[in-house]
């Protein structure tokens, strides 16, 4: 072969790489030229296999990550939105389970889904979900460990979320509509009104709760490190009937913590 | 508007590190790992075979997809094969992608590691398919670059896997076994043949697969893949064979087979089934098939020692 060097070449194949894959998720643009198919055959139908298997592989992969938001819209509308936001922002991992995260701000900028002002909020929860999926292994808080805390201290505990909590707050009935459609089950109306979502890993298995009034900001005062005491004020000064022991006694079936901690005091 | 909050954690430690012991897989048939086929394959006695899984779905942190890889890992030998290492691509290898495969190699012991002649990622986008190079000096260097960084910081031996495709490029002066000779030349890795790649490329690029096995590397075949493919006809009606993993082998493929196996030895074979994924015992049912070749002709041909 000529006499060409080395960054020649790497240039070349860079070329070429940029030529073959910038037609795939750009259905207007032209055949790459230096594509060749056996004669009689047309090299467009060819080059358009590739098309087809990138977009319908990442369809899929959409689809696979949030089957609610599909059930609410229909398989016909979710592909058409998919088909959108594939194009207008592939995936950069390859790690497809971590793809999709702006796939709600993509629905509340979507024009068909202006109906639907909630199901962005759906969309957060399965992504939420996904992710509770995949998060680290840790051990989940021993309820005798606080039990056995005396009473006069148990207001100064601290406590260390599990890596799959996740919490979703939503002005629509998201948790509802969550719910209902990540099932096969009959979908019934439900009351207009905001929604927070608890998702956690408890056995290997991934739950979303409906979390009462106050209980989100309770629980998120506690991720930033408060101690339960100045948690618990923030949750009951929003919602005074929050029932606190019923509320943990939920969270340590959920697996919500993985470990608890107190400020040494001084005796 | 709604947020989801990353809930603040310390990082996570595993408890335990399980330690595997090797098993052989040298003579035996095997099958893709579905999730879904967990539980029954749980409620088998104990039996031969392996269990290949692609890299990407196991390089999450933690949860259920490590918990039942990690059962299955203690019955079975098992298979790590890359999908999305770009190897075939102009562009230096992810740093990040490779270090997560090291990991994965080195908590799951796997009894072989193989990955794809072509390129998924270009210019930090990733296509989600296995994407065709044409073979010349230039492809040549950067995939024998590429798969001496990735064998380097895995400390093992991959076994390259021969695509299947759709259109070639008037820019390759190389043949494709003649590319794969080379690479395995100067990097030393193995090959993991695919004979239903190479019944789909002949039959899209209208030539005989047996011409293609003739020139095959065979020396170098240290696993072999077996997968259903699908016909489609082009707008001028011709057919067009497409590499879907969506059925059982085709006879076709399954005569390839036996010839290779009768030339080769026992070569490790995996049934790929990969999409409209079957029950069970349809799975096991292809892999049974495959074993059975592999004990009527396995002893007969060349016996190599695979990976161990």
């Amino acid at each position: 072969m000529p006499q060409n060097n080395t960054v020649q070449l790497s240039q070349s194949g860079r070329k070429q790489a940029f030529l073959f894959s910038s037609g795939l998720l750009a259905p207007d643009s032209p055949i790459p030229a230096d594509l060749r198919s056996p004669h009689g055959t047309a090299l467009a139908d060819r080059y358009n296999i590739y098309r087809n298997n990138v977009t319908v592989s990442l369809i899929n992969a959409v689809a696979s990550i949030f089957p609610a938001v599909q059930r609410i819209t229909g398989p016909d509308f979710f592909r058409a939105m998919a088909r959108f936001y594939i194009r207008a922002r592939p995936p950069s991992s390859p790690l497809l389970f971590e793809y999709g995260r702006d796939f709600a701000e993509f629905i509340e900028a979507y024009e068909y889904a202006q109906t639907m002002p909630w199901l962005p909020d759906v969309a957060r929860i399965e992504r939420a979900w996904l992710d509770a999926y995949h998060a680290a292994d840790a051990d989940g808080l021993d309820p005798a460990g606080l039990a056995a805390i005396p009473q006069e201290r148990v207001g100064l505990i601290r406590f260390t979320m599990h890596p799959a909590t996740r919490i979703v707050r939503s002005l629509y009935p998201a948790v509802s509509i969550f719910s209902q459609n990540r099932a096969d089950g009959e979908v019934l109306p439900v009351d207009d009104r905001p929604e927070d979502a608890l998702i956690t890993r408890s056995g290997n298995q991934v739950q979303v709760r409906l979390l009462d009034t106050g209980a989100a900001e309770f629980l998120l005062a506690l991720s930033d490190g408060a101690q339960l005491q100045d948690a618990a004020q923030v949750g009951l000064g929003l919602n005074p009937g929050l029932d606190l022991a019923q509320l943990i006694a939920v969270m340590l079936e959920a697996n919500v913590f993985s470990s608890l901690e107190m400020d040494q005091i001084d005796d | 508007m709604a947020r989801t909050h990353l809930i603040r954690q310390q990082p996570a430690g595993k408890a335990e590190t399980l330690r595997f012991t090797p098993l052989r897989v040298v003579g035996q048939a095997g099958t893709s790992f579905k999730p879904e086929h967990f539980a029954a394959i749980l409620e088998d006695p104990p039996q031969q075979g392996f269990f290949e899984v692609h890299a990407e779905n196991y390089m999450g942190a933690g949860g259920p997809a490590h918990a039942s890889l990690e059962s299955i890992r203690r019955d079975y030998p098992v298979s790590i094969h890359g999908v999305c290492m770009s190897l075939g691509g102009p562009s230096p290898l992810d740093p990040q992608h490779l270090e997560r495969f090291r990991l994965l190699v080195e908590r799951y012991e796997p009894a072989m590691v193989s990955e794809h002649l072509a390129w998924s990622t270009h210019e930090n986008v990733f296509f989600n398919d296995l994407l065709p190079l044409p073979y010349n000096l230039t492809t040549l260097l950067h995939v024998c670059e590429h798969v001496d960084r990735m064998q380097a910081t895995i400390k093992r031996r991959i076994f390259l896997e021969n695509p299947s495709t759709y259109v070639a490029f008037e820019h390759s002066t190389m043949s494709e076994t003649d590319f794969l000779a080379e690479v395995v030349k100067r990097t030393g890795c193995g090959l993991l043949l695919d004979i239903n790649n190479v019944f789909v490329s002949a039959a899209n690029h209208r030539f005989s697969p047996m011409t293609y096995l003739e020139s095959f590397p065979l020396a170098a075949v240290e696993q072999v893949h077996l997968a259903g493919h699908t016909e489609q006809l082009d707008s001028e009606g011709q057919p067009v064979l497409i590499d879907s993993h969506d059925g059982p082998v085709s006879d076709a493929v399954w005569q390839l087979y036996e010839t290779i196996i009768n030339r080769c030895g026992p070569v490790p074979t995996l049934i790929e089934w990969d999409s409209e994924i079957p029950d069970w015992p349809v799975l096991r049912a292809e892999a049974l098939a495959a074993q059975q070749i592999l004990d009527r002709h396995g002893a007969t041909g060349q016996v190599r020692d695979a990976a161990e």
